[in-house]
């Protein structure tokens, strides 16, 4: 499929334009802010990563005998925090999503490029903020900060956590104030709506969860923090308050939140799919309309997590109606990547396979979360494994897998290198296997009633097999996390150069140079054709790049 | 070549030095800056909704608690802040005008004014919270709240100190996060008067005025939502 | 552009102004009437009257060119209604078992 040119003479590119640590520090291009931010998640997902492992070591016997119980529930906290807001919920959108919007869209950057390197240092910020807490004690109240414990009760170190989480949030929101205004603003002549890579549509989605939620759950920190500090009473019974309250705001951002990290997958998997089948996306409006659909849908289900909290049995049915809805647009967006699999010419590259493993991976955990939708099922798995092993399948499964192929898929793009695809395609299978070994047995686990946050179960030692799996599953899924790290990095030193585009694709960002230079486009581009026109690439019409004026 | 709307302007046939290089004319710089404060804007309405949903829940559910707590600050004062906030705007947007017409020394008055105004508003409100000091309303170790008749209620009935203790919270928070909102501004405008002092504003570039302006009028909108909600619970006794 | 438009925001600015003034008077005194219910109702009504009154005079979104801006305004509202709405029905709604 490629052909490459080996290039004689060095071109000026992004990454070479100029060196030095304050021309990066100090950066306003959209594509060195990326790279600063995939740096930085790496080191968070390793971080993450690491509390992870000390769980499943611990759970490989049935008694607590790694750590001590409190240790424990600072590691799983500590997992879930850096997990979903230091890695999960920029991944994407930070790195892909600054890379690629203003080349997709045939801009020369985001709309407020100082207002992205903003975002990049309150990242770090917080991110620091949450490295020293972790590093001086850490915080055992879980992710979810469930008062009146995290407010009255906890030893541990709660304000900073909240604190670093408060303005981490902050990053977030000013990544989807940038992405909207930049979509809107700053489409390249000709590039209409019905245009727009899906990828675009699927940011699009995500911002306006990032902007309407996000501010919710930093509020609901402000409040955590100061009854904390201030003994306040707002969320304590004692003192008159309603911990439910807490829940209620809490999940208002938190649950939109998981479609915040599902949807710029879901736009990934849609390009890489389109790519690798050499096929239109089959339904194109529907799929975008499926994205803001999500959006909106997600933010009327946030109760469906406090089902067993103490709210009123008429919420209740509500919200399990609702969430019963929210899956009818994501099974849409299924329905249409297999309509777009039939009958294409499908190409097993390791973006593919990545995206393969989403399309099942992801259904398999949709559907188990309409299984906790039904009330009288989510009662009797609440607060087990099942609901670990479903956010899991979701996660891990779904978004990282997303995550994986895209860096793949754009790979040659960002770095001007070839991966090696030998050892992608290997990796991808590893992660594969690995991720269903660790998380498919605490299905299993959960619904036979293994209780999640739990660091001993000697009470029940029939457990331990499953875990036993699940732990060995995880190791495997380790190595599989760690060899794109070690190639991928190989590459930028010995990797092959990368052509423009070496696997063919449709899009603005495929007519630019491998790697881009600073401004992406020499002139502004005029778009006449329409969004993953595969047949006429295939059949050998170029899409000349017009000068603008 | 940027658009360019008027022929008036020194340097047409250059860009105009406010136009940023990632924009391809003017117009779109300013659209990308007015969108960009209303999206902002959007978020700040969620970050006190937040706030205003924990009121709204507790005031239902201790609605004779909250009265008598409400009963205890000043609505005169609050009704006063009120009424220097909706000057403030109506100097906000004079300033603006002022920009569109080059009118240079009104614009500069009605900036000043503006921020007088702010500085009232703070002013009142630290007196505000004097008083709650002085009367031991602050919630925490020295709060106390004995005895206070809830309005309307047979005499004796007594509002629960505890849920009392909850007003006052978010009286604070709500009402300090606000004030913080007028801080900000306060700086917001203080950089706006020294560009307009240095005549940085025109008819045809003044985006900054624009989206600082809408900054002030959304913090004014707040505090038209919080004067009622706060001070004016129940007070027909 | 000419500066006949412009003139006449002034008589606009000063409008609302007044108008601004007499709901924050009559906000005032209404809360010294007895309306049972209907207080809160009223004072409410009175604060978003001036609210839209900003928004939408001294802040131009009337005049604005694109529906884009009132589509922010009003989806932001409505997420910020659904959290209000939901969670006070849930309180609403709980009975002793």
């Amino acid at each position: 499929m490629a052909t490459s040119t080996v290039q004689p003479v060095e071109r000026e590119d992004y990454l070479n334009k100029e060196y030095g640590v304050g021309s990066w520090l100090l950066t306003t291009d959209h594509k060195r802010i990326a790279l600063l931010y995939l740096i930085a998640i790496t080191f968070f997902f390793f971080v993450g990563g690491f509390f992870a492992l000390l769980i499943r070591l611990e759970l490989l016997t049935p008694a607590g005998d790694l750590v001590q119980a409190d240790t424990y529930n600072k590691l799983f906290s500590m997992h879930g925090m850096v997990m979903v807001f230091f890695f999960l919920i920029p991944s994407i959108p930070a790195v892909l999503g600054n890379f690629l919007v203003p080349m997709m869209i045939g801009a020369k950057d985001l709309a407020f490029p100082k207002i992205n390197l903003l975002s990049w240092y309150l990242y770090i910020i917080g991110g620091i903020m949450m490295t020293h807490c972790i590093l001086t004690g850490g915080v055992d109240t879980g992710w979810t900060f469930y008062t009146p414990f995290s407010t009255a009760f906890s030893n541990t170190k709660v304000i900073e956590a909240g604190l670093a989480i408060f303005i981490n949030g902050f990053s977030s929101i000013l990544t989807g104030l940038n992405f909207v205004v930049t979509i809107h603003r700053m489409r390249a002549p000709g590039m209409t709506w019905s245009r727009l890579p899906l990828f675009i549509w699927a940011h699009y989605a995500t911002s306006i969860i990032q902007i309407l939620g996000t501010p919710v759950i930093a509020i609901t920190l402000v409040l955590v923090v100061a009854e904390r500090a201030l003994h306040l009473g707002i969320f304590d019974p004692k003192l008159g308050g309603d911990p439910l309250l807490f829940q209620h705001l809490f999940w208002f951002y938190s649950h939109p939140a998981v479609y915040i990290m599902i949807l710029p997958s879901m736009g990934v998997v849609t390009e890489i799919i389109a790519c690798f089948s050499r096929k239109r996306i089959f339904g194109y409006s529907f799929v975008a309309m499926s994205s803001v659909a999500i959006a909106v849908f997600g933010f009327l289900v946030w109760a469906h997590h406090m089902f067993v909290a103490g709210i009123s049995v008429y919420a209740a049915l509500v919200f399990s109606l609702l969430s019963y809805s929210v899956a009818v647009p994501s099974a849409v967006k299924v329905f249409n990547w297999t309509a777009t699999l039939y009958k294409g010419s499908i190409h097993y590259d390791a973006p593919m396979l990545y995206a393969f493993g989403f399309l099942g991976l992801f259904t398999i955990g949709g559907l188990t979360g309409l299984f906790l939708a039904a009330l009288g099922i989510n009662v009797h798995v609440t607060d087990t494994y099942f609901v670990i092993a479903h956010f899991h399948y979701i996660m891990v499964g779904g978004a990282l897998m997303g995550y994986l192929g895209g860096l793949h898929f754009w790979w040659p793009k960002i770095s001007g290198r070839l991966y090696p695809e030998g050892w992608a395609r290997l990796a991808a299978l590893i992660v594969f296997v690995g991720f269903n070994l660790t998380f498919f047995p605490q299905f299993v686990l959960g619904y036979i009633g293994m209780p999640r946050r739990y660091y001993d179960y000697s009470h029940m030692p029939e457990f331990q097999v499953l875990n036993v799996l699940s732990t060995a599953g995880a190791t495997i899924l380790g190595i599989g996390y760690l060899l794109p790290m070690i190639y991928f990095l190989w590459s930028m030193r010995y990797g092959k150069p990368a052509p423009d585009n070496p696997w063919n694709a449709a899009g603005l960002e495929w007519m630019t140079q491998s790697p881009p230079t600073t401004f992406n486009f020499p002139e502004e581009p005029v778009v006449t054709w329409e969004a993953y026109n595969y047949e006429e690439i295939d059949a050998g019409h170029k899409q000349e790049v017009h000068v603008a004026r | 070549m940027p658009d360019s709307q008027t022929s008036t302007m020194a340097a047409t046939h250059a860009h105009n030095p406010a136009l940023l290089h990632h924009f391809a004319t003017e117009e779109q710089q300013r659209d990308s800056a007015n969108l960009g404060m209303w999206i902002f804007l959007a978020t700040e309405v969620m970050f006190f909704g937040g706030l205003f949903c924990a009121y709204l829940i507790y005031r239902r559910l201790y609605f004779g608690d909250f009265a008598a707590a409400s009963k205890s600050i000043d609505a005169a004062l609050g009704g006063t802040n009120t009424a220097v906030l909706i000057c403030s705007s109506l100097t906000v947007v004079l300033a603006i005008w002022a920009a569109q017409t080059a009118r240079r020394t009104l614009l500069i008055s009605m900036l000043v004014l503006t921020m007088l105004f702010g500085c009232v508003f703070l002013g009142i409100k630290a007196k505000e919270y004097k008083d709650k000091f002085d009367e031991h309303h602050v919630p925490g170790a020295t709060f106390s709240f004995e005895h206070e008749q809830v309005p309307n209620a047979p005499e004796g009935v007594y509002a629960n100190p505890r849920h009392a203790q909850i007003f006052f919270a978010l009286y604070f928070i709500m009402t300090g996060l606000h004030a913080l909102h007028m801080i900000v501004g306060l700086g917001i405008f203080s950089w706006l008067l020294w560009m307009s002092w240095k005549g940085r504003f025109t008819p045809e570039y003044h985006t900054p005025l624009e989206i600082g302006g809408l900054y002030w009028h959304f913090v004014d909108i707040v505090w038209i939502y919080l004067f009622p909600l706060l001070y004016l619970i129940d007070r027909h006794a | 552009m000419s500066d006949h438009t412009k003139s006449s925001p002034l008589k606009m600015y000063f409008s609302v102004w007044g108008a601004l003034l007499l709901g924050t008077y009559l906000t005032y005194e209404a809360a010294k009437v007895d309306l049972g219910v209907f207080n809160a109702a009223v004072a409410l009504a009175i604060a978003t009257t001036k609210a839209l009154l900003v928004a939408l005079f001294f802040m131009h979104l009337k005049g604005a060119s694109e529906k884009l801006l009132k589509l922010v305004v009003f989806s932001t509202i409505f997420f910020l209604m659904l959290l209000l709405a939901l969670s006070m029905a849930d309180y609403g709604t709980r009975t002793r078992l």
